[in-house]
């Protein structure tokens, strides 16, 4: 069983949903961020997202785009991003990670050379943004071959008659943009998704993240319990941007408030 | 490597909105069904003769079409080669081609229901041309241009205002028409449901790129009666500037299949193709994916968009058409190069003997007709098309002259 399925088993035997976090690699800096994503398990992150940055994010807010410019100008590449990940997996062999980022990057790096060499990383499954399933044709092959799983954005203009083709190609779990937006601008009513979430249901088995809009504690637990997870990212993002110096640097207590806001969301989602 | 040519150039994209390896819709989920929406539509209204009728008759009595193939004797005297012709673009209302496709899209945004338009601009021309339309239809207008163009295209951000439009300044990135793209596909995103995105190059997911050139096309089936009414034969020639690369697309297309026409598409090479400033996307990017379309991009080897530069800001893209990228793989059309500094010689030699204030895009293209010409015998014909007039660029020309205004 993938770390990914093994990690939705247990939470569902333990009767809650995920906590999914996050965060840019390399930002602020390499240290930082490997530091983040060390104490992020301890600080109750079910599964984490680690960005990938890229100079230009379609799909993201100004909040996420800022932290791809201070991660690219920390010398990230997708390279660097994956480094990240064999050290973390050094230390900490279940929490899945999954690389969420854009399509030209992998594809400068080589798509099948990155999909054999992310898995040796330790990376569990990859969400590429831009890339719907009329394209998938490109990577799919290349993802199943190296045992990554390839998860997708469901959204709420995904209509009924494009639900199983969107579906079709997903593994690991689905995830639910609860708005028609960019990350980090708005949150979806809870009507709203008391609505998609069961809609959602009926056409797959595969544990459900919803993601995009949800900022605070008492949202977070409200989507875990709604679905099988919560990915809160901006928020996270907004949090590390804060702590930063006026020169964008991390400051001392850089990785504790970010980690205390994880442990603040993590807690709500436990006592759900 | 011996590949077989295709038998015509004219047929794409394929169902998938590729030409060859090019082209495709890289979007996210969000948007996918709406790009799919938007092609629906397009391919009903193409079939739609009252579709077709209702643009005709904006573009003769709205924008003055057909434009005129323009005989530059004083130039092609000056040059002592070929035959000179410009197709007269700039004499379209609001001064470029952009019109012509921006009025085809507000049809099509009407005939979807759609209330509401947002543009990306560069220099201006798209973003005044479709405020123009816009004013006309009563539709709200929404322009994003990088904080950067706002700055060197004043008027233009005026003539904006003046048509009613809201015109938004984007800071992110370079702030230039790279980053004005992402915010409008970003405000797209979050308003799909009231929202037409009107984009203004033979780029972006399909269907846009060959929606686009559809319209733009007008530029080469007229270029092809009126050359051959003009000299009883099809030109030699035919060049024209890319950025994005619509007005190049709409006079080549016409001509795809005409064996003996060359054609010459003309990038930006800014401070020069060796130098970091330029945006020759074909000449020294290579292919990637960006805005939604596989297509040869000005990248790192990381894959990280890099920065363009040219003095046109209409040319200031990092990215091209991905039918132009297709176009230059398989040999079909020539891309070559032209530096601010050539661009800014040709464009005052243009005002000087033809009285014609050309934009600098087009002056870009004029710069390798001044290359060229002399070197065709002189009953050869090259066609430059004119694309738009230089007004808006004189603040730019007098400021690189150090003329203070």
């Amino acid at each position: 069983m993938s770390r990914i399925a093994a990690r939705f088993a247990a939470l569902k035997a333990a009767g809650r949903g995920a906590l999914v976090t996050y965060l840019q690699g390399y930002d602020p800096d390499p240290a930082t961020s490997l530091a983040l994503l060390r104490g992020l398990p301890g600080a109750g992150a079910d599964l984490i997202e680690v960005g990938v940055p890229f100079t230009d994010p379609m799909a993201d807010g100004p909040a996420i785009q800022r932290a791809a410019l201070r991660a690219l100008k920390a010398g990230a590449t997708l390279a660097g991003v994956l480094a990240l990940v064999r050290d973390f997996r050094s230390e900490d062999q279940t929490t899945p990670i999954v690389l969420m980022g854009y399509y030209n990057p992998i594809l400068a790096y080589g798509t099948e050379r990155f999909c054999t060499d992310a898995a040796a990383s330790g990376v569990d499954g990859l969400i590429v943004v831009d890339v719907p399933p009329e394209e998938a044709d490109e990577i799919e092959p290349l993802t199943k071959a190296a045992g990554l799983d390839l998860i997708r954005l469901v959204a709420p203009t995904t209509d009924e008659a494009r639900l199983p083709r969107v579906l079709a190609a997903t593994s690991g779990f689905i995830y639910y943009v609860s708005i028609t937006g960019i990350t980090g601008t708005k949150s979806a009513s809870s009507a709203s998704l008391a609505e998609a979430i069961p809609r959602l249901r009926r056409h797959t088995e595969l544990p459900i993240a919803i993601g995009f809009g949800i900022r605070t504690p008492a949202q977070a637990a409200e989507a875990a319990k709604l679905a099988d997870g919560a990915v809160v990212g901006t928020a996270l993002v907004d949090a590390l941007a804060a702590s930063l110096d006026a020169s964008g640097q991390a400051r001392p207590n850089t990785v504790r408030l970010v980690l205390d806001q994880v442990r603040s969301l993590s807690e709500a989602i436990r006592g759900a | 490597m011996n590949k077989p040519l295709p038998n015509t150039f004219r047929q794409g994209p394929d169902a998938r909105g590729r030409f060859g390896p090019f082209g495709g819709r890289f979007v996210a989920e969000t948007l996918m069904p709406l790009i799919l929406e938007v092609e629906a539509a397009y391919e009903a209204a193409k079939r739609d003769p009252e579709f077709d009728r209702e643009w005709r008759y904006l573009l003769t009595h709205y924008v003055g079409r057909p434009s005129p193939l323009w005989l530059a004797q004083r130039l092609t005297s000056h040059l002592g080669g070929a035959k000179v012709y410009f197709k007269r673009e700039e004499l379209n209302h609001t001064g470029a081609h952009k019109i012509n496709a921006v009025l085809g899209q507000i049809l099509l945004a009407k005939r979807m229901g759609k209330t509401r338009i947002i543009a990306e601009t560069g220099a201006g021309q798209h973003g005044v041309a479709t405020a123009t339309a816009c004013a006309l239809f009563d539709l709200p207008c929404t322009v994003f241009m990088g904080a950067t163009d706002v700055e060197r295209q004043q008027p233009n951000v005026f003539r904006m205002k003046l048509l009613g439009a809201e015109v938004v300044p984007v800071t992110s990135g370079a702030a230039t028409l790279k980053d004005a793209m992402n915010e409008a596909l970003r405000h797209w995103v979050a308003n799909v449901q009231d929202t037409y995105y009107c984009i203004g190059t033979v780029a972006g997911p399909h269907p846009y790129p060959a929606m686009v050139r559809d319209f733009q096309s007008v530029i080469g089936v007229e270029t092809r009666e009126q050359i051959l009414a003009a000299e009883g034969r099809l030109p030699d020639a035919l060049v024209c500037a890319v950025g994005g690369g619509s007005s190049a697309m709409g006079l080549f297309h016409p001509f795809l299949d005409d064996e003996g026409v060359a054609m010459y598409g003309v990038e930006a090479a800014g401070r020069g193709v060796d130098t970091e400033e330029h945006a020759a996307s074909l000449t020294r990017g290579r292919p990637g994916v960006l805005h939604g379309n596989r297509t040869y991009l000005l990248q790192d080897r990381h894959g990280q968009i890099t920065e363009a530069h040219s003095i046109s800001a209409g040319l200031d893209y990092p990215g091209i058409g991905p039918e132009h990228s297709w176009l230059h793989e398989t040999g079909r059309v020539t891309y070559v190069t032209a530096t601010d500094d050539e661009a800014l010689a040709a464009f005052q030699l243009c005002s000087k003997l033809e009285g014609i204030i050309p934009a600098l895009e087009s002056a870009h293209g004029l710069a390798e007709v001044i290359k060229r010409a002399p070197t065709m015998p002189k009953d050869g014909i090259i066609v430059l098309n004119l694309s738009g007039r230089g007004d808006k660029d004189i603040f730019t020309v007098a400021h690189h002259l150090g003329v203070k205004l």
